[in-house]
């Protein structure tokens, strides 16, 4: 790609994403493992862009996957429909994972970039009460 | 669902707009997406009264602008769809931004674009506005001269527009009012003929493969825009002339009708030439054949295809000329004009390099009448006569008020 000439490139303002065809390796392997082509935007990171990051406590997951599917960098992991963790090259801080989840204290919550995240998980918040 | 073959007489009377409306559906478009716009409506009305009868399998998408017109073809043909919509004037002036984006995703989309003034002040009637609007776009732009013209342009249009190795989107440009809404007779094509030359439509890359899926539309920044627009660039002016020469070839064979990118007409001998495009082509000719019984060796010259601009072709056209007039009919707004500015670059450097001069005419939808063809063939003949230019750089032909003309 990067040292293609002008007219070698395929016309059209457009990237594949999978070297060959890719409907198989979606359903059957994982994010990382995948044959993206070179101009996939996988191996560009957008973890400078965040401000607060999202951290995870799995103590209070009940692995509803709202997190997964909203968030829209496809930045959740997920293994056999159980909540992982967070791909951190590529979640840009958003929080809307952590707006969906539904759990009381949530699992997922947003800190300063640059916080040690055992340190934030030890301070959890406790349970809301409900309100009247 | 299989739908119905329309029975067509051999000459049917429709204007301009039923002319593209009936096109369309020979060519059995997948997606219309539209916003009604005077005088371009009833290209896309004529249309989804086929598809409410049973005569096209499709689907028309109504939208809430123009914008959104564009927008939804752009998503149907990335889609892989057969696209088509029409527009006019303000409408067109609304899908701009858009249009750059269909002809940088290389997204054969035929627009039909019935011309009109562009406001203030706010005017429903003819003029080249639009058109000259979009000459930077990156469209294909067919000039059409009467009903029947946009009727085979159109089949044409899709023919071009979709061949592979040109994948650009396409205008098929008609006269608001004259042409839209004139009825004349037209030749058809049965279904069968007019979709056999169109030919089924083969996408490339449609989004909807699933097994190579593909971002449209992409970011690029410096490291590749520049080589995105010189393709695009390059293609338009090396690959689209020739798909156009070989598919007016492949018309002109199986209807008897010829069509060249730039239309002479008496010009082997003339030494005074006008160029212009619409309807004024034909009126053009009939006052130079007038002309002609009066001692004047008059000619004209159509423009066919606007872009990519056919500089050689016009130049050749052109090069046994003395003195040129260019008739634009498109308010300047700060220059010469674009087909006198066109014209004077692609002659320049001629050996024999004709004079040339600037008229501006029918804004808004005012008359270009016999009378002001007749006296600007004379006063290009009084310039031959003279050996030099004896009139101002630009003049406006039958503008009230005090005389407008610029140098
Ligand atoms: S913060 Fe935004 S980008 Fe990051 S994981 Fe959550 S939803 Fe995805
Ligand atoms: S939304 Fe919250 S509870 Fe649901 S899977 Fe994600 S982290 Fe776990």
């Amino acid at each position: 790609m990067a040292n293609k000439g002008w007219d070698e490139f395929e016309i059209g303002a457009m990237l594949r994403s999978f070297d060959g065809k890719a409907a198989d390796v979606i359903a059957e392997t994982h994010q990382e493992d995948r044959n993206y082509s070179a101009s996939n935007s996988f191996t560009a990171s957008v973890a400078d862009w965040r401000i607060l990051k999202p951290v995870f406590n799995k103590d209070f997951c009940i692995d509803c996957q709202f997190c997964w599917v909203y968030c829209p960098d496809m930045s959740i992991i997920s293994r056999d429909k159980k909540m992982v963790g967070v791909d951190m090259d590529h979640c840009k801080g958003c929080g809307i994972c952590v707006e969906v989840c539904p759990t009381n204290p949530k699992s997922l919550l947003m800190f300063d970039e640059h916080v040690d995240e055992e340190t934030e998980i030890a301070q959890w918040p406790a349970k809301d009460e409900e309100k009247k | 669902m299989a739908f119905d073959k329309m029975e067509l007489r051999d000459v049917e009377v429709w204007d301009g707009n039923m002319a593209a409306s009936q096109a369309m559906r020979q060519a059995q478009i997948d997606v219309v997406a539209a916003y009604p716009i005077t005088p371009s409506t009833p290209v896309v009305e004529n249309y989804a009264g086929f598809l409410a009868n049973n005569y096209v399998e499709g689907e028309f998408v109504m939208v809430e602008s123009e914008h959104a017109a564009m927008s939804g073809c752009i998503g149907a043909a990335a889609a892989g769809g057969r696209v088509a919509t029409a527009t006019s004037s303000q409408g067109f002036a609304l899908m701009v931004e858009t249009l750059y984006q269909a002809s940088g995703m290389r997204l054969p989309i035929v627009l039909n674009v019935v011309n009109r003034a562009l406001a203030a002040p706010l005017n429903v009637n003819g003029d080249h506005s639009d058109m000259y609007l979009g000459r930077d776009s990156g469209w294909i732009q067919f000039d059409a001269y009467c009903p029947q013209d946009v009727y085979d342009l159109n089949l044409i249009a899709f023919k071009v527009s979709e061949d592979h190795d040109v994948r650009l989107p396409a205008m098929v440009h008609q006269d608001g009012f004259m042409t839209s809404h004139t009825a004349q007779g037209v030749s058809t094509l049965d279904d069968d003929t007019a979709y056999g030359f169109v030919g089924e439509y083969k996408p490339m890359n449609d989004m909807l493969d699933f097994d190579h899926p593909v971002t449209h539309g992409v970011q690029t920044e410096e490291d590749w825009h520049f080589e995105h627009k010189a393709r695009q660039h390059n293609d338009l002016m090396t690959k689209v002339f020739p798909k156009i020469q070989s598919a007016f070839d492949e018309f002109e064979k199986l209807t008897g009708r010829k069509y060249n990118m730039v239309e002479s007409y008496d010009m082997d001998d003339a030494d005074v030439a006008v160029v212009c495009m619409g309807t004024s082509v034909e009126t053009a000719r009939e006052v130079a054949t007038e002309m002609r019984s009066k001692g004047v060796k008059a000619g004209v010259v159509g423009l066919r295809v606007v872009r990519p601009f056919p500089f050689m072709e016009v130049a050749e056209a052109l090069k046994g000329a003395k003195a040129i007039a260019a008739l634009d009919r498109s308010s300047p707004n700060g220059a010469p004009g674009m087909l006198f500015n066109e014209l004077a670059g692609a002659m320049y450097n001629l050996e024999t390099r004709p004079m040339i001069s600037g008229y501006v005419y029918g804004l808004g939808g005012r008359d270009l009448t016999k009378v002001h063809l007749t006296d600007l063939y004379n006063e290009l003949q009084a310039n031959v006569d003279a050996g030099k230019i004896l009139t101002p750089l630009q003049q406006f032909i039958g503008v009230r008020g005090p005389k407008l003309s610029f140098l």
